[in-house]
C-alpha cells in the first residue's frame, strides 16, 4: 500500500500544457479545415452553376417546352412531370410506409423473423437506385404493363424511397412516449384507437419530415427512369399517370449531353431551378420539425 | 395478380380510347393522339427538330416524344410493337426484321438524310491529317495490336493512341466497322466506348495523341476543338463536308440515316401527318441540324410511295 506524497506525485505530474495546448488546437484546425474544404466544394459547385446558368433563368424558360434552338428552350415538361412524379410517388410510398411501421413498431412480436425484415429494410435502404430501375423495367414497364409512363416512374421511385420512409416513420413512432399509449389503453381504447387517437398524431411531423426528405431524394434520382426508358424529347406536360415523361434531372442529363455549350448553360439553369426545389422543400420539413416541437414543448 | 393486372389494362386502354375520341375522319384539321419514336442517338437530332415543329404547326394538339437508346435498342422496341417510328443510323439486320415480322410488324424504311462519319483527332496531333481506310481497319480490327502512332505509318511520332468510339449499341458503331473492317461488329474493345458524343467529343479534346469516331454533326458543332481525319479510299485524300458527302466522294464512311416506319401506324392520322410533314420539311431542317439533306426529287418520291400519303 502505497501512499502518494503530494510531493513526489508533483514531481510526475508534467503538465507540459503549451504542448497539450497546441494539440488542442492543431485539432481544432483540422476540423475547421474539412469543414472548409466541404463548403468550398459547394460553393465551387454553386458558383460554377450559377455563373452558367443565372442569365437563363426567367420566367420564358420556366414556361417554354425544351427544344433544338438554346433561346427558344424552356423546362415546362421537365418541372410539371416532376410535380407528377413527386405525388403519384408520395400518394404510393406514404401508405405503404407508414403501414409498414405502424405494423413493425404497434403489432409486430419482436422475434427473430422481425428482426430479419428489420435488418432487410435497412440494407434495402443502401441498394444502389440502378438496381431499383432495373426491377422497375421488369415488373411495372413489362409485366404490368404499364408502359414508360409517369405511373411507371413513380411506382419505381416509390420503391426505392420506401425503406426510407419506413424507418424515419419507425423513429418517429418510437419517439411517442409509452405513457401515451398506456394512458389510452388505461381507459379502454383498443390498439386502433391508439394509434389512430394518439400515437399517429404525434408522430405525424416526424413522419411527414421524413416522408419530405425522402422526396427531395426521389426528385434528384435520374438512373432508375433513364432505365424504364424515359430519357426523351417530350415537349407536352403529362395529362394522366399513363403519360410518357420527362422530369428535371433527364433534362439536365438531355442538354449536358448535346454538343452546343448555350445546351450546357441550360442544364446549369435547370440545376439551379432543381436546387430551389430542392431547398423549398428541405425548408419545409424543418418548419414542420420546428413546430412540432413547439407545440410539444408548450 | 392476374386480375390486377386485367383492371390496368382495362384503364389503359380507357385512356387510349379516351384520347382517340377527340379524332375525326376528316382529314388533318383535328389531329390528336401520340407518335412515339425512338432510337439512334445519331438520327435523334432531325426527329427532335421534326418532333418540335411539328407539336408547334399543330398547336399541341398530337403529343411526339423522341427517345434515345440506339439503333439497336430501337429496333427492339420497335420490334415489340412500343414505338411507332424507329430511327436508324443503318439499315434493318435481317434478324431485326425477322423479330419485326414474328411480331406481326411490318416496317417501312425511309431515307431521309445523309452522313458522314467523321474520324477526329486532337488539334495538337498534327500528323494524322489524312489516313487509308487500310490504316484505320489495322488500328480499330478486333485484336489489333497497335497502341503508337508510329506502329501505324513509320513516319509517325512514338506516341499512344488513345481510343474513342461509340458502344455496341450504336449503329455507328455498326457502320463503321462494316466499312472499315468488313463486317459489322468486329472492332477491337480496348477503346473508351460511350453511347453518349459529347463524352467522345470531350476525350478526345482532352487527350493530344487520341483518335476517335462519330457522326458530322457532332463534328460540325465541336470543329473549333477538334479536327477531322481526311480519309483516303484510294483516290487521294478526301475530309468531310457538306459536298462531298452529299455526292458520295466522302468514301466509304458517307452513310444514309433512316426511319423506319410502322406500316399500321400508317395508317393512323396523325403518324401520316407526321411522316409527310417529316419529309416535306426534311430539306429544311435536316441541314440546321448538321447532316446533308438527300438532292433531287428524293423526298417526294419517298412520299408518293407511301401507301395511303400519295397526292
Amino acid at each position: 500500500m502505497s501512499v502518494s506524497l503530494p510531493g513526489a506525485g508533483q514531481e510526475r505530474f508534467r503538465p507540459r500544457l503549451a504542448r497539450r495546448h497546441r494539440t488542442g488546437r492543431i485539432f481544432r484546425y483540422l476540423c475547421l479545415a474539412s469543414i472548409a474544404f466541404s463548403v468550398a466544394v459547394l460553393i465551387a459547385l454553386l458558383v460554377d452553376v450559377a455563373v452558367d446558368g443565372l442569365r437563363w433563368l426567367s420566367l420564358d424558360f420556366l414556361t417554354r417546352y425544351p427544344s433544338r434552338i438554346p433561346a427558344r428552350a424552356g423546362i415546362k415538361s421537365a418541372i410539371l412531370g416532376s410535380l407528377w412524379m413527386m405525388g403519384l410517388t408520395a400518394a404510393m410510398s406514404f401508405p405503404l410506409g407508414v403501414g409498414a411501421a405502424i405494423y413493425l413498431e404497434e403489432y409486430s412480436k419482436k422475434n427473430r423473423l422481425t428482426g430479419l425484415i428489420q435488418t432487410n429494410i435497412a440494407n434495402l435502404a443502401g441498394v444502389p437506385s440502378i438496381v431499383y430501375g432495373i426491377l422497375g423495367l421488369a415488373i411495372f414497364v413489362r409485366y404490368l404493363g404499364f408502359g414508360r409512363s409517369v405511373l411507371a416512374g413513380a411506382a419505381t421511385l416509390a420503391l426505392l424511397v420506401l425503406p426510407v420512409v419506413i424507418i424515419s416513420a419507425q423513429e418517429a413512432i418510437r419517439a411517442v412516449p409509452t405513457s401515451l399509449r398506456e394512458a389510452a389503453y388505461g381507459v379502454g381504447a383498443t390498439r386502433w384507437q391508439t394509434v389512430r387517437h394518439h400515437v399517429l398524431p404525434v408522430a405525424m411531423p416526424g413522419i411527414l419530415t421524413g416522408m419530405i426528405l425522402s422526396l427531395s431524394r426521389a426528385i434528384g434520382e435520374t438512373a432508375p427512369l433513364i432505365m424504364i426508358g424515359a430519357l426523351t424529347f417530350i415537349a407536352f406536360p403529362p395529362t394522366s399517370p399513363m403519360d410518357p415523361f420527362t422530369v428535371l434531372p433527364i433534362q439536365i442529363f438531355n442538354w449536358t449531353a448535346k454538343p452546343q455549350a448555350e445546351f450546357h448553360e441550360l442544364a446549369a439553369g435547370a440545376i439551379i431551378v432543381l436546387l430551389v426545389v430542392l431547398l423549398l422543400m428541405n425548408a419545409s420539413a424543418i418548419v414542420m420539425r420546428n413546430r412540432y416541437r413547439a407545440r410539444r414543448d408548450q | 395478380m392476374k386480375a390486377l393486372k386485367l383492371t390496368i389494362a382495362v384503364l389503359v386502354f380507357a385512356a387510349c380510347g379516351g384520347a382517340d375520341a377527340g379524332d375525326t375522319e376528316a382529314g388533318d384539321e383535328t389531329l390528336s393522339g401520340m407518335v412515339t419514336i425512338d432510337g439512334s442517338s445519331t438520327v435523334f437530332p432531325i426527329s427532335e427538330a421534326m418532333a418540335e415543329e411539328f407539336q408547334i404547326a399543330q398547336d399541341g394538339a398530337v403529343r411526339v416524344t423522341v427517345g434515345i437508346s440506339g439503333t439497336g435498342g430501337g429496333f427492339k422496341k420497335f420490334c415489340g410493337g412500343e414505338t411507332d417510328i424507329s430511327d436508324a443510323s443503318r439499315s434493318i439486320k435481317d434478324s431485326e426484321l425477322e423479330l419485326c415480322r414474328e411480331n406481326g410488324i411490318e416496317p417501312i424504311e425511309l431515307n431521309v438524310a445523309w452522313d458522314g462519319l467523321t474520324v477526329v483527332r486532337n488539334p495538337a496531333n498534327d500528323w494524322a491529317t489524312c489516313m487509308t481506310v487500310d490504316e484505320l481497319k489495322r488500328i480499330w480490327q478486333p485484336g489489333s495490336t497497335i497502341t503508337s502512332w508510329n506502329q501505324v505509318r513509320d513516319s509517325w511520332p512514338d506516341e499512344e493512341i488513345v481510343l474513342y468510339g461509340p458502344d455496341t449499341d450504336s449503329g455507328t458503331f455498326d457502320y463503321f466497322t462494316e466499312a472499315i473492317a468488313g463486317e459489322s461488329g468486329a472492332s477491337r474493345d480496348d477503346y473508351t466506348a460511350s453511347a453518349d458524343d459529347n463524352v467522345l467529343v470531350v476525350g478526345v479534346t482532352g487527350d493530344a495523341p487520341s483518335l476517335g469516331y462519330f457522326g458530322f454533326a457532332y463534328y460540325e458543332e465541336s470543329s473549333d476543338r477538334l479536327e477531322s481525319v481526311a480519309v483516303d479510299n484510294g483516290n487521294g485524300c478526301v475530309s468531310p463536308t457538306r459536298q462531298t458527302i452529299e455526292d458520295g466522294s466522302y468514301a466509304p464512311l458517307s452513310r444514309p440515316m433512316f426511319i423506319y416506319v410502322k406500316e399500321q401506324s400508317l395508317q393512323r392520322p396523325e403518324v401520316a401527318a407526321f411522316v409527310r410533314f417529316y419529309l416535306e420539311n426534311a430539306p429544311v431542317l435536316v441541314p440546321e441540324v448538321g447532316y446533308v439533306p438527300l438532292g433531287g426529287s428524293a423526298y417526294t418520291d419517298a412520299l408518293a410511295s407511301l401507301p395511303g400519303l400519295a397526292d
